[in-house]
């Protein structure tokens, strides 16, 4: 789970990782009033998940409250790779000496808590790592210990850190290193960290994503952080449903069991000339009231022309789905062409339930997919 | 011949009084796996599907000289019961468990390693040599004695495979459930590997999906040490980018991880690719 900026820069501040003033707006009164109270310069920052915030002009330093109120006033509502903007931290400009980026990842290669270093700070790793991959420096925590200092000071030497200031380095890194594990973070990134001109370590922009696992077993609390207006409103009732769903372009909508299988079926469709609506994984051991669910949220999409189940039995018992299908469908009025296959666990007494209630199972997934394919192109152009 | 598991296995259930964990009990008994010990803290002295069950996975061991586990503990306590595993001196753990907090596994990986046992999962569906255990969750009817090694990351997707080789009569030797989470206990590779050491392992079945680049080093694993024909597929080719697929692992992050770019690295290092599921079965 991702989370704002200002979210992420509490916590920091929670490890005593130095960060500025700032508070969140939602309005431009909000911006004007906030920057009067600073009675300084300060700047106005778009809060949305995705990146590139400052290139989309989502980033604005502004010398008085006037302008503070002006720039709220062109960020808020701001389309940012399909995030519109609602809220803006208003916080203090800072003297920028020098940029540095610090980020702790899971690396999965190694199996390890990697921590990364590098003197090109304020642009984006990414970049880094295909131009100057020598700039980054990394090291991996030991599971067992932790980070140790030596590796900090690694980190700090490796990035050029002036020998005054590695300490302070270090016990930034070593924070971070607690607050990544200490809350199960999946990322933990400050981009950039600066010295300012009076040489002070300061975090002036944090970028966290939850560990969803870690998150769901031990950190429930930290959900009060999901913003909803950042995801499809779909997958946010998917969620809440116990479902793993993904919206899509295309007119197909998808009901698997199994997200290999799913992602499989979505390919199907594609090779015989279909486009996926969605991708849903209905998990293992899905009952009735899963399967219903998964169908209310996918008719949620007006694209969908028609619907591919593909439930191959294994923790999910076939008989449980063929009455899922037919309890869901008793619940929601549709038209919209249904193709099931069902396999597997018990398959043969859920083929019977949808028999009974005339309706039709194919065989094999290929038999499936161009079935569903057919018919929903058949609706696509009925529908023109 | 197989790898990892044949009759002689003696399997030990860790969470066998649970719901999943009795229903696939009832499973592998009937499939013929020797199930031989069941634990449950609190519960020791009862059976569950006739077999005896343990408070601990050490007096169970010490009992039943078990030498293979299955966990289907739910994901706050299973790391804790693959440590107790490996701790009573099971070889190999399997973890059926979905949802484990990855920095947990960090540390469990870490540690299954350093004690010389291996582990299988966790988010998998087990393995099985067909005839003779399911240590799994998978349907035992879909799978037939043969000489085809399967490898794959997802549970349902083996299956559909599984199912298409054996209506073409190609029976497996093994089919090995790694699992779908960013770490897992045994690699492609180390699966790999075993199979390529396997006189009954003729040809070998590999499936992988986007995220992470497993496949990539499985791919040039391939090249300089399997000597076997190796059929791959890759799920995922529609997912777009920045998104989860289900699978905790299954992510395409930073433009890497492509199901394009495993693709082409498959073809790179002569591992013959599939289009769909059902096509592997032709290529084999």
């Amino acid at each position: 789970m991702k989370i704002h900026e200002y979210q992420a820069k509490d916590i920091l501040r929670r490890y005593n990782i130095p960060v500025q003033a700032g508070l969140v707006a939602t309005t431009p009164a909000e911006a004007r009033t906030i920057a009067e109270n600073f009675g300084k310069s300060v700047v106005v920052k778009a809060q949305v998940h995705a990146g590139g915030r400052g290139k989309a002009g989502g980033v604005k330093f502004s010398k008085t409250p006037e302008v503070a109120e002006q720039n709220a006033q062109n960020i808020l509502g701001m389309n940012i790779k399909g995030s519109t903007v609602h809220k803006v931290l208003v916080t203090d400009a800072a003297d920028i000496q020098k940029e540095f980026y610090l980020g702790i990842i899971l690396d999965r290669a190694s199996k390890t808590i990697t921590v990364m270093g590098s003197s090109e700070g304020g642009v984006e790793i990414e970049e880094v790592a295909k131009v100057t991959p020598e700039k980054i420096i990394k090291v991996q925590a030991d599971p067992f210990l932790g980070l140790s200092d030596y590796q900090a000071r690694e980190l700090a030497f490796g990035m050029g850190i002036d020998s005054a200031k590695v300490n302070g380095f270090v016990t930034i890194t070593k924070e971070l290193y607690r607050a990544y594990t200490e809350n199960d973070a999946e990322i933990l990134e400050i981009n950039p960290l600066i010295l300012t001109e009076q040489g002070a370590w300061l975090a002036l922009d944090a970028k966290m994503v939850f560990e969803d696992n870690g998150m769901h077993v031990r950190h429930k609390a930290s959900e009060n952080l999901r913003d909803l207006g950042e995801e499809e409103p779909a997958e946010g009732e998917a969620r809440k449903a116990g479902l793993s769903y993904v919206k899509l372009d295309g007119n197909i909508g998808c009901v698997v069991n199994g997200a290999g299988l799913a992602m499989a079926t979505m390919d199907s469709l594609k090779l015989y000339g279909g486009e996926p609506a969605n991708f849903l994984d209905i998990g293992g051991g899905a009952k009735s009231d899963k399967v219903a669910a998964a169908i209310r949220i996918i008719l949620t999409d007006p694209n969908v022309k028609a619907i591919l189940f593909n439930i191959f039995g294994g923790i999910t018992r076939g008989d449980d789905v063929a009455r899922g299908i037919l309890a869901g469908l008793s619940e929601i009025n549709t038209d919209v062409p249904i193709v099931i296959r069902l396999v597997g666990t018990n398959s043969e007494a859920g083929r019977k339930i949808l028999e009974e209630a005339n309706l039709k199972s194919a065989e094999t997934l290929m038999e499936a997919a161009q079935e569903v394919v057919a018919v929903a192109n058949e609706r696509a152009k009925e529908s023109k | 011949m197989s790898i990892l598991v044949n009759k002689n296995t003696r399997l030990l259930v860790q969470g066998i009084t649970g719901s999943e964990g009795a229903y696939h009990t009832s499973q592998m008994l009937e499939y013929g796996t020797p199930v031989v010990a069941g634990v449950t803290p609190g519960k020791g002295g009862t059976k569950a599907h006739g077999v005896p069950v343990y408070n601990t996975c050490k007096e169970a061991v010490a009992a039943t000289r078990a030498n293979t586990s299955i966990i289907f503990v739910r994901a706050p306590f299973a790391p804790d019961a693959i440590v107790e595993a490996v701790d009573a001196g099971i070889s190999l753990v399997v973890c059926i468990t979905e949802g484990i907090p990855v920095l947990d596994m960090v540390k469990v990986y870490h540690y299954v390693r350093l004690k010389g046992a291996r582990l299988i999962g966790p988010n998998c569906p087990g393995l099985i040599t067909p005839g003779e255990a399911k240590i799994g969750i998978m349907p035992g009817f879909i799978h037939i004695p043969g000489n085809v090694g399967v490898v794959s990351k997802s549970g349902t997707l083996t299956y559909e495979v599984v199912n298409a080789l054996t209506l073409k009569g190609y029976g497996q030797t093994t089919a090995v459930g790694i699992g779908g989470d960013p770490i897992i206990g045994t690699s492609f590779i180390d699966v790999l590997e075993l199979f390529q050491n396997d006189p009954a392992t003729e040809k070998i079945v590999m499936l992988g999906e986007i995220g992470g680049n497993a496949e990539i080093l499985a791919a040039e694993y391939v090249k300089e040490h399997v000597t076997k024909p190796v059929v791959g597929f890759i799920a995922g080719q529609t997912a777009p980018p920045g998104k989860r697929m289900g699978h905790a692992g299954a992510i395409i992050s930073g433009g890497e991880g492509t199901a394009a770019e495993k693709i082409a690295a498959f073809k790179k290092y002569g591992i013959q690719v599939a289009d769909s599921p059902a096509q592997i079965a032709d290529i084999i």
